[in-house]
């Protein structure tokens, strides 16, 4: 059994992926890791870029990343140093976007109310589950299919390997 | 007339369902089943260049199926600054790399109205887009849905991506919408309704004998703004509107193969089976449909605009591939002409047909003589690139299909979103407003003007 131990920024329901990474940049900020950490939930959080520590989790409510396909809104997390997104639900282009990244997105409605911004949670993947507060709070595996392509590291790692 | 009846893929199946078993080369297909799909269309836009670099990234020098890409230059264009500028060169070289022959340049319009008109997407098919709104193509009774830029890369060198079959929520429609409300309405009704995330992992389609009195540029709104509510895709069944359309439309677009490219979709269009089962059913009187306003921030926060207060506009937009078609700016016309905007307002066609189709109909000469801007077809400021973002503090009522904090480019400024005869009169008014409401101001300034009051 290996547990993480992770440090929590708590949002809301229907965060969208305008202020996660406004649409302004999408054509001009692609890859550079750095570029794109600097502008991460610019217009939900502006402290949020250059308080979030590497390991850090986002915890949130139902509908997380609604709106725009743009990858950046997974990649300037991942860019940021974001270990995981717990939502108690995604907008499904962001679930795939995430999936098909290697970010890890976990959905578990039950831990939302628990949490607050600064708290520590413990993560274990492999029996997944989350640890706070001395509870336990079960989260679904995604699907065999689905769980290569994460394992892989994402849909283009995947792709290599297949070919 | 098309027959789905033959298809030996039927069971009890939703029209969703039908379209990814044959996507995915199965006789059948249930939710929640994992299918590795084909697409017949891959779509990109100004984010071709940025998938271009992820597919560098793969052992796949060429792109495996080079005739199923379509690529618009839509988001940015014309290119507002330099980088824009050069993003757009390494697009075109990499269309001319891969021997890309669906490629629309700058000013042909929105990539999901550019690929309906083109007959490139069309009934019995599936397009898989890296734009949200790529559910868009479902009025054609098509399955689409969007997805991001790696997968589209995959795509790219594969042919094929995974996909989860989705359930399918029911929506049937009854009557007929009242004067001055329109699909946009129904939208927004639904939406606020059942919420953004309404739909979310799951399929939408339309049905009832609502449908038949639903233009094709009003069906239009109805799949696209699915996106709004979540969904994975959203569609509905071709009927005697879809093929008129399609047979007009080719005649315009594909003149030496229209005839072949109609029949293709009759042989290719699939139904959804009488006994096929939803996960929901939604049944919607369109009599009772209001005419709506999404206030600031989320679509989701919708209002009839009769419980609106008074509500001061500063700027209207009408455009987008939600609400930029001939039938929205005729609407928007019909209200502005002979009379003065107090407000500015930016009117972008979806495409060059439609702005041509607008200019011979003398629309456009009645925006520009009210007081309109009048842009390139493409997506203008819908999502805060260029053509027309906000400044702080900036109200807008916009046609569009999203009013997220920040969209159209200034997190200080708000918008509201409502049907294109809603944008104009509220430019008319300077509020926001009804344009049955305008009507008495119109013959009262008509007979003003006629003593030489230019006041207005």
């Amino acid at each position: 059994m290996t547990r993480t131990r992770h440090r929590v920024w708590k949002y809301g329901d229907d965060v969208n992926t305008d202020v996660i990474f406004p649409g302004k940049y999408t054509y001009t900020i692609n890859s550079d890791p750095a570029e794109l950490a600097r502008h991460a939930l610019e217009d939900l959080d502006p402290g949020f870029a250059a308080s979030v520590r590497r390991g850090d989790v986002i915890v949130a409510g139902r509908n997380w990343g609604n709106g725009s396909s743009r990858e950046q809104a997974v990649s300037c997390l991942a860019a940021a140093g974001v270990h995981a997104v717990i939502a108690a639900s995604f907008a499904r282009i962001y679930f795939r976007n995430a999936i098909n990244n290697g970010l890890l997105v976990i959905e578990c409605p039950e831990i939302g109310d628990q949490v607050k911004s600064g708290d520590t949670i413990e993560l274990d993947v492999e029996a997944a589950e989350i640890h706070f507060a001395g509870r336990r709070y079960p989260f679904p595996q995604l699907p065999e299919q689905v769980r290569e392509i994460v394992n892989a590291g994402g849909i283009i790692a995947f792709i290599k390997q297949q070919t | 007339m098309p027959d789905g009846s033959s298809e030996p893929l039927s069971t009890m199946q939703t029209l969703t369902e039908k379209l990814l078993a044959r996507a995915s080369q199965r006789a059948r297909v249930k939710p929640g089943d994992i299918v590795v799909a084909a697409p017949d269309v891959v779509l990109s836009h100004d984010n071709t260049a940025a998938i271009a670099a992820i597919f560098q990234q793969l052992p796949q020098q060429n792109v495996k199926y080079p005739e199923r890409l379509a690529i618009t230059l839509d988001h940015a264009a014309p290119p507002p600054t330099p980088a824009h500028a050069q993003n757009h060169a390494r697009i075109r070289d990499f269309v001319r790399e891969q021997g890309i022959t669906s490629f629309f340049e700058v000013g042909r319009g929105i990539c999901h109205q550019v690929l309906c008109e083109e007959g490139i997407v069309g009934p019995g098919m599936t397009l898989l887009g890296a734009d949200s709104h790529s559910t868009h193509y479902g009025w054609l009774g098509a399955f689409s849905a969007g997805i991001g830029r790696s997968e589209v890369a995959a795509l790219w060198a594969t042919g094929q991506l995974w996909l989860r079959v989705p359930e399918t929520i029911g929506i049937r429609l009854g009557g007929q919408l009242m004067s001055g409300v329109t699909a946009k309405d129904l939208t927004l009704s639904l939406i606020g309704k059942l919420s953004s995330a309404g739909a979310n992992y799951k399929a939408v389609e339309f049905d009832g004998d609502g449908l038949a009195g639903l233009s094709p540029d009003s069906r239009a709104v109805l799949t696209n703004m699915m996106a709004e509510m979540g969904a994975k895709s959203a569609c509905l069944a071709p009927d005697a509107v879809t093929w008129q359309w399609l047979r007009e439309t080719l005649r315009r677009t594909r003149p030496h193969d229209h005839e072949a490219r109609l029949e293709f979709f009759r042989e290719a269009a699939l139904y959804p089976d009488p006994a096929a089962r939803y996960a929901a059913r939604h049944t919607i009187d369109l009599r009772e449909i209001e005419p709506m306003v999404s206030c600031p921030h989320s679509v989701d926060n919708a209002l009839p605009l009769s419980a609106i207060g008074q509500t001061s506009v500063d700027v209207g937009f009408i455009g987008t591939c939600t609400n930029g078609r001939l039938e929205d700016i005729a609407a928007a016309a019909n209200v502005v002409r002979g009379r003065r905007l107090r407000k500015r307002l930016l009117v972008i066609p979806a495409s060059s047909l439609v702005l041509r189709d607008a200019a011979e109909a003398g629309y456009i000469a009645d925006l520009i003589e009210a007081g309109a801007t009048i842009g390139t077809p493409g997506c203008g400021p819908c999502m805060g690139v260029h053509m027309g973002v906000l400044a702080p503090g900036d109200v807008c009522i916009s046609s569009a299909n999203r009013n997220f904090r920040g969209r159209m480019g200034q997190p200080e400024a708000e918008i509201y979103l409502s049907n294109p005869a809603v944008v104009a009169a509220s430019c008319v008014a300077g509020q926001l407003m009804h344009p049955a409401d305008l009507l008495g101001e119109r013959r009262a300034r008509h007979i003003v003007d006629a003593e030489g009051d230019s006041t207005a």
